[in-house]
């Protein structure tokens, strides 16, 4: 287990601030190891740090709005190695705080969240887009920074709508990551209207830098003519192959070519620049969706304590969930959660690697409470109650 | 900021005639457009995204923001030529000149810092910590209070300018961007993008007197995003810039009501008067042209294509 922990300092008296109460919030980051097949290529390292270089990114925003108001932030870090037993873990960080970001499988978060310790706490999902911890398995101490995989896959239908491409075929991969990805795409195409026209299971272990060029055009071939290949390999095993080795030349989307994405390094508009540049300054690499996630967690909180001046989780809680309350996401509308499944709503980004080629909800797709709630579970469609 | 150098100018110069200067951020140049012919003039390159621009009380200097040069850039407005470098910080965005004609406020947008340079020994006199990405800057009309605006730490920062620094922070709605000192500097008022709104606070106590929103009709709410504002002759009203919305917004200074709005071009972010503010002068980042607004009868005119991305403007006569 590593453990770290950054301290704020306490700069109010510095700055001209009136003697005011002290708020000090501190929050834990943990994250719970899961093993992850191997993929084709080795072309991605992962960095270790993903998530916590977001979270401490958000961490010194707090810490510098922070000591103009007397209100200081620290950030403890757990990042748990294989056979580490990630329930005491997070008995340990609820005895200390209530706040806690979560990089964890999706039965984990639940395993967290049951925990009677978690009963008035604050957990924050990072990591997972499945669309069940947002529905009918919600907690009300479960909020999620990160889009479900549904969000991601309405944006993709949107723009396929809007681009009249509505002859469709997908490739889906046996993970079950794969396979929760193309069941979010089958019902994002069943809401805007579009079908699939056919479907294809990727099951071959043959060694793709290889034979890419000689697979894939007769794996292809049977699928006929199209407008878009979607594709499902969110571990971005096999699809990277995929691209210009089609038997038809179509455009590629879903987890490989033009994906719909929470967050990008070629996202620079509404001033992500900076944000970009804050962290890449600081971590020298590209920020991940998964840092974004957990930025945005600990800035939700941030934001929380600066306009309630107060560190209580219900004060935070009702908050957060209020009308009121708003986070400037760098995604050029404000934040808000959904009240009735604590998911946060943002626009998403449909970008390739090169560029951002467009930002949903898409002009057109309209709502009666806000255009953001055309991306992923609506409230009329929830099964989840314990936030009512 | 170029109220105040309007009123002192005004005056010395022939009615009516003058220049728009706009920096064109993706493009590193600044257009200067005539306002008696409406057309481009003059093209001057400059540093690299160039964002800030403002002009010396004598008008024989204009400063600009070169960001990612990080430098303030002194150019010769007669010929064009970047006469020298001030040191400004990282990352310049936005500054404001102080009414001594000598110190230049300026934002660091990439350094949470407010960099205090003095134009004539070319040194960095102060640096101000402030929140997250500064942005808007402002300066009081009797020169004792500048103010800095924090995007992501979402306060206004009242700074003592004789001893530069902090006496206040106020917090306003999210993402703050431009910030004006009105009515004498009786009131300071501060947009802010995110949070849809205009917060109006009493200079004196830097109380908040009130807030102002705004609906454009067709335009979702989330899409309405004030960023630059400037005030008509009297400071009876303003001319409020909504970003994504393609609107300007005239807001009653008195009663905090919108009256109007003008649609403009795509994404308006800055705006600048004429020499006897009848025609104001607006930046549309994404459709890469400048609308020339006819203030009285609130119409917009005509666009005035210029380079990519023109962000900020200023006058000269």
């Amino acid at each position: 287990m590593k453990n770290f922990t950054q301290y704020s300092v306490l700069f109010c008296t510095c700055f001209g601030m009136s003697a005011q109460a002290d708020v000090a919030l501190d929050v834990t980051y943990l994250s719970v190891f899961e093993a992850q097949p191997p993929t084709l290529s080795n072309l991605d390292a992962e960095p270790d740090d993903i998530g916590v270089a977001g979270a401490l990114t958000g961490l010194d925003d707090n810490i510098t709005t922070g000591r103009f108001l007397g209100h200081n932030y620290a950030l403890n870090v757990v990042q748990l190695d294989d056979g580490d037993d990630a329930i005491a873990a997070a008995k340990t960080a609820l005895a200390a705080s209530p706040y806690l970001i979560l990089d964890a499988p999706p039965a984990m978060l639940l395993a967290i969240a049951d925990l009677p310790e978690a009963a008035d706490a604050i957990l924050f999902n990072t990591s997972s887009g499945d669309l069940d911890l947002r529905d009918s398995a919600c907690r009300a101490n479960l909020l999620h920074t990160l889009p479900s995989d549904k969000m991601r896959t309405d944006a993709l239908a949107q723009f396929f709508l809007t681009r009249r491409w509505d002859d469709l075929v997908m490739i889906t991969g046996t993970h079950p990551q794969d396979v929760t990805y193309a069941e979010a795409m089958r019902s994002s195409l069943i809401k805007f209207g579009l079908e699939l026209s056919g479907e294809k299971t990727w099951e071959f272990d043959a060694d793709m830098r290889r034979a890419a060029s000689q697979e894939i055009p007769l794996f292809t071939q049977d699928l006929g003519d199209y407008d878009v290949m979607i594709l499902a390999d969110e571990l971005h095993d096999f699809g990277r192959y995929v691209l210009y080795n089609t038997w038809e030349a179509r455009p590629v989307a879903g987890s490989e070519g033009l994906t719909a994405v929470t967050w990008s390094p070629v996202i620079e508009q509404w001033g992500a620049a900076q944000l970009q540049s804050r962290f890449e300054d600081k971590n020298a690499r590209d920020m991940t969706s998964q840092d974004y996630a957990a930025w945005a967690a600990i800035r939700t909180l941030g934001e929380a304590v600066t306009r309630t001046n107060a560190a209580d989780s219900a004060t935070l809680r009702d908050y957060i969930l209020s009308p009121e309350f708003e986070l400037a996401g760098f995604k050029g509308r404000p934040l808000t959660f959904r009240s009735w499944n604590g998911q946060l709503r943002q626009p998403i980004a449909i970008a390739h690697p090169r560029a951002l080629v467009a930002q949903a909800p898409l002009d057109g797709f309209l709502h009666q409470v806000n255009e953001l709630d055309t991306l992923g579970l609506d409230q009329p469609e929830s099964n989840c109650e314990v936030f009512q | 900021m170029i109220r105040t150098l309007l009123l002192s100018t005004c005056l010395a110069a022939p009615a009516y005639a003058g220049e728009i200067w706009v920096t064109n951020e993706k493009d590193d140049t600044v257009s200067v457009i005539s306002t008696e012919t409406l057309e481009v003039i003059a093209t001057y390159p400059t540093g690299e995204r160039p964002r800030g621009i403002t002009f010396s009380k004598d008008f024989s200097v204009v400063y600009i923001c070169a960001s990612d040069s990080d430098a303030v850039q002194v150019m010769d407005p007669n010929t064009g030529e970047i006469l020298h470098d001030l040191p400004s910080g990282e990352d310049p965005e936005q500054f404001v000149l102080h009414p001594n004609d000598r110190h230049l406020y300026i934002a660091n947008e990439d350094d949470a810092i407010t960099t205090v340079v003095d134009t004539e020994t070319r040194a960095v006199i102060a640096q101000i910590d402030v929140g997250v990405e500064p942005e808007g800057m402002a300066v009081s009309p009797d020169g004792k209070i500048a103010i800095t605006t924090s995007e992501t730490t979402n306060m206004a920062h009242w700074i003592d300018t004789e001893t530069q620094e902090l006496f206040a922070n106020t917090l306003v709605d999210s993402r703050p961007r431009h910030a004006e000192f009105v009515k004498d500097g009786e009131q300071m008022w501060v947009s802010s993008e995110i949070g849809g709104s205009i917060t109006v606070f009493n200079t004196a106590d830097q109380a908040e007197l009130g807030k102002i929103r705004f609906e454009v009709p067709g335009v979702h709410q989330d899409r309405v995003q004030p960023v630059g504002f400037e005030f008509i002759e009297g400071d009876t009203h303003a001319f409020v810039a909504l970003g994504p919305s393609n609107h300007v917004a005239v807001v009653n200074a008195d009663t905090l009501e919108v009256e109007d709005y003008i649609l403009v071009g795509r994404r308006v972010w800055h705006m600048a008067f004429n020499a006897d503010k009848t025609q104001l002068f607006t930046t549309n980042g994404v459709s890469g042209d400048v609308t020339v607004i006819d203030v009285a009868s609130r119409e917009p005119l005509q666009s005035i294509k210029v380079g990519r991305f023109p962000w900020g403007a200023a006058f000269r006569p």
